[in-house]
């Protein structure tokens, strides 16, 4: 089931070849799989993001690998060259096989 | 509508409620399991990372963390290299007491414009953490802060 999530480019407005911060943010658990339930006293499995990949156009032009370190609801932030008009596609990929997808599109 | 029949429906509204939020929200029943996944020790990251090599401290790694997190579930942190981004391959974020030290790995290629990263990580107790930073010549630069925390966030 894909998750929730937002992507923000800052600054909103910006030219050509400008530097811009992109936001990112999933609704995601982030399960480490270290919280022991009080009842049972087993482990709650684990249910992480593992990869994220940016899109750029065709190209893929950043990847990340992710673990159970990182909070849950995943804010990452990173910056992109704003080169052309192209959508910005952002998948975020968990440890349980669910994929989630969101575009936006660059304007130059 | 008399008492005895307005109690009836009463429990049977409160029942169905109960019911279906469990159906709507199947995350409620999370699924268990016997043992926790295997631990990752530093060295064992850093040697993952760097296949052996050496890495030296830098101040063009710039890494921006709380020198005291009250909350140890959400740590904001920023790590940054001051390298022209043809330079640099990869910044990665390692917490050396965590369960799993390897936090996050981000690779960059020239149509980032600038090797930057910031998230929130979750540190367990006090402890440092660390940016290494993998330049295109194969070296590694570092850079870490030791951040105190008052509650442990990794459960």
């Amino acid at each position: 089931m894909p998750k929730n999530a937002m992507i923000k480019i800052n600054p909103k407005e910006y030219k050509k070849d400008d530097l811009v911060r992109v936001d990112t943010v999933i609704m995601h658990p982030m399960e480490t799989g270290l919280v022991k339930d009080k009842e049972s006293g087993k482990y709650i499995a684990a249910e992480h993001i593992t990869s994220v990949e940016v899109f750029y156009g065709d190209e893929k032009i950043t990847w990340m690998e992710v673990s159970g370190s990182v909070s849950a609801n995943p804010f990452i932030s990173f910056y992109i060259k704003a080169t052309k008009s192209a959508p910005l596609k952002i998948v975020w990929k968990d440890n349980k096989g669910d994929v989630t997808e969101k575009v936006v599109d660059i304007k130059v | 509508m008399d008492r005895r029949s307005f109690l009836k429906t009463t429990a049977f509204a409160t029942a169905g409620l109960t019911l279906g939020g469990s159906v709507l929200f199947p995350s409620n029943a999370a699924e268990l399991v016997d043992n926790p996944p295997p631990k990752k020790p530093y060295e064992e990251a850093l040697k993952e990372i760097t296949k052996g090599k050496p890495v030296s401290d830098s101040d063009k790694v710039k890494l921006v963390a709380p020198e005291i997190a009250e909350n140890g579930a959400v740590v904001p942190i920023t790590a940054e290299v001051e390298l022209p981004i043809e330079q640099v391959k990869a910044i990665h974020i390692l917490t050396d007491k965590n369960h799993n030290t390897r936090t996050l790995s981000v690779y960059f290629t020239p149509a980032n414009g600038k090797a930057y990263i910031s998230t929130r990580i979750r540190l367990a107790e006090t402890m440092n953490v660390v940016a290494i930073a993998e330049l295109a010549d194969g070296s590694f630069i570092k850079a870490q802060k030791p951040v105190k925390v008052t509650i442990g966030g990794c459960g």
